[in-house]
């Protein structure tokens, strides 16, 4: 919305008034921009209905409006299913899992594509740079399911190439999908493999931005390598560094569902139980819609509570948010 | 001045060295792996496939490329994809297209109708409700319908319609253009690099998700995507239909068939990304940066 602020100063918006001039002139834009709201409409906006369900007693072919509040030995409670949430120790595992592994995700993964980017950036030969950054966009390519069979095909305890040279090498073979702890290694090394190339495009972006007379100057000064990395490119860069990291932090508590489930083996399922899978497992496997939804709608309004937190944040420190 | 030189240039090796493992540690999975899928069951069985395929053999890709489940599933994903990339671009357009207009009024209420679906999601139970009351649920459109627009692609697209000359619009609506002409006429020829980055994203996104179909088809197996073939394959599921097909009783030929199928799966998307880099850089930089 800051950006609107800007379009508005920036054009001079024609005050005209809606009236049959103002609609002859522009009844094609609303027909264009119909489908679109028509899809938001439903497929954003109608699921929000059922959010009640969390509420509720949840009942199979019963409209909404019918299914009783939830109870408790006759006694209305409509928190009934947050409390049981609460009480419910897989839940409480998921949770836990969902902020560990992100937060994880987020020590390791972010910054992972800015070292890169900054290795990227010393390279001199232009040729050989386009052929690594072809390869490092590579993984992000990969469907879940992929990686994870490759992650197995490479790791497995006996025939993966990686325990393979261990025991080569003298080690023991190191049981990286089998054991939960190595487990939670293997799945944060994925997501950094599969994103830090990804990752880097924005900060080359930004690097590239960063004017050319600093570094002459900082030549000038007798600054190495190193110390222009450090006192140039850095702080050149500060600023997509920051707005990305407080971006991040919003999504603390999201977390899709396709890279846990491909992941995870039955081995692991104390550290891999995620909010998104267990929802799945609980509430469409095994059918206890209300509670699912009570968890869900609970993850919906942390994480917009963390988004809503990390945007403010953001603009506090004078960047722009992501809206 | 000259050992400074040479300092630098010892500095540029090490940057290549590093970069060189880097891009190892990139490719040396996908190697080790299409490796495996063209070896001799004999090698695989007793371990001895590295980099490098060992008794070289396409019976993995034979039993792979035969097999009429796997040929229609690739088809039927190629034509999800395709239709998917086609709807979702469009749609995108369509939204993005009205609200560069700074005299289109209710833009500010239309844009903040468009953000709260970016920040609030009513979870997958919400979700899974609705396609069941839609009577979506084991319908093929559960494929394409509810991720056939997503509102940060369309924030790139606008960016660049943004980046467009507002002269050019003005004259062609002073030569007569509708919105609708201007949009076919001036917008969409003028926006190919966004258009080719975007169906990029909507592509591989389709060709590679898997949940969608995981959570809403169930017994309609003709529609499984390829990645969720794969996923049930690779994981086991339905072991009895899998363990019945021949070749996946042998151990060795097992592992070069799961293989030879990931690499059917994935060669169509490393085939086509490289040549599309510059968009997709352009894309993704401009979602970040502009917004």
């Amino acid at each position: 919305m800051a950006k609107q602020k800007a379009e508005k100063t920036k054009y001079v918006v024609p005050k005209s008034k809606f009236n049959k001039t103002y609609i002859k002139r522009y009844w094609q834009l609303y027909a264009l921009l119909l489908l679109p709201i028509i899809y938001l409409i439903v497929f954003k906006y109608l699921p929000m209905r059922y959010i009640i369900i969390a509420f509720k007693e949840y009942k199979l072919n019963m409209p909404l409006s019918k299914m009783p509040w939830a109870s408790v030995k006759g006694q209305t409670d409509a928190l009934k299913y947050f409390k049981a949430a609460f009480k419910d120790i897989d839940f409480k595992r998921a949770l836990w899992n969902t902020v560990k592994l992100n937060l994880l995700d987020l020590i390791m993964g972010f910054p992972a594509p800015i070292i890169f980017a900054l290795i990227l950036n010393e390279l001199c030969f232009k040729r050989f740079k386009k052929v690594v950054q072809t390869i490092a966009y590579m993984p992000h390519f990969l469907s879940w399911v992929i990686i994870a069979s490759l992650a197995t095909q490479l790791l497995a305890p006996t025939d993966g190439l990686v325990n393979q040279l261990i025991t080569h090498l003298g080690g023991n073979s190191v049981p990286f999908l089998d054991d939960p702890s190595h487990w939670v290694g293997t799945y944060v090394g994925a997501g950094v493999w599969q994103n830090f190339g990804w990752g880097s495009i924005i900060y080359l972006a930004s690097i590239a931005s960063i004017n050319t007379e600093l570094y002459e100057a900082a030549s000038v000064d007798g600054a190495g390598r190193f110390k222009k990395m450090w006192h140039v490119t850095l702080p050149g860069i500060k600023p997509t560094i920051v707005v990305l990291l407080i971006m991040n932090l919003g999504y603390i508590m999201g977390g899709g569902f396709e890279r846990p489930w491909a992941m995870k083996n039955n081995l692991v399922i104390d550290v891999a139980e995620v909010i998104s899978t267990y929802v799945y497992k609980v509430g469409i496997q095994r059918l206890k819609i209300s509670l699912t939804t009570a968890v869900g709608l609970f993850q919906s309004v942390v994480g917009l509570f963390f988004l809503l937190t990390a945007n403010t944040i953001s603009r506090k420190l004078g960047e722009r948010g992501i809206w | 001045m000259k050992v400074k030189s040479t300092q630098a240039k010892i500095g540029d090796w090490l940057f290549v060295v590093i970069c060189v493992i880097i891009a190892a540690i990139c490719v040396i999975p996908m190697v080790n792996l299409a490796a495996k899928s063209l070896s001799g069951t004999e090698f695989l069985i007793r371990h001895e496939v590295y980099l490098w395929p060992k008794g070289f053999s396409l019976e993995a890709y034979q039993t792979v490329l035969s097999d009429t489940k796997y040929q229609r599933a690739f088809v039927w994903t190629a034509v999800l994809t395709l239709i998917c990339t086609i709807l979702s671009l469009t749609m995108t357009a369509l939204c993005a297209y009205p609200l560069i207009f700074p005299g289109l009024k209710g833009r500010g209420v239309i844009n903040v109708f468009i953000t709260i679906t970016m920040f609030f999601n009513a979870g997958t139970i919400p979700n899974y409700l609705l396609m069941n009351d839609l009577h979506l649920l084991e319908n093929p459109l559960v494929l394409i319908l509810p991720s056939c627009l997503s509102i940060y692609n369309m924030i790139i697209m606008r960016s660049f319609f943004y980046g467009i000359p507002d002269s050019l619009r003005e004259s062609a609506e002073i030569d007569g253009a509708s919105f609708f002409q201007i949009l076919l006429k001036i917008y969409v020829p003028l926006s190919k690099p966004v258009f080719a980055s975007l169906a990029l994203f909507y592509a591989v996104g389709r060709w590679n998700g898997y949940g969608d179909a995981l959570m809403y088809i169930k017994t309609n197996k003709q529609y499984f995507p390829l990645q969720l073939l794969l996923y049930n394959i690779l994981n086991n599921v339905n072991a009895v239909e899998v363990a019945a097909q021949e070749g996946f009783n042998q151990p060795g030929l097992k592992d070069s068939l799961k293989c030879a199928t990931v690499m059917f799966a994935t060669v169509p998307i490393l085939l086509i990304y490289p040549w599309l880099q510059r968009y997709f850089i352009a894309g993704v930089t401009m979602g970040a940066v502009k917004e």
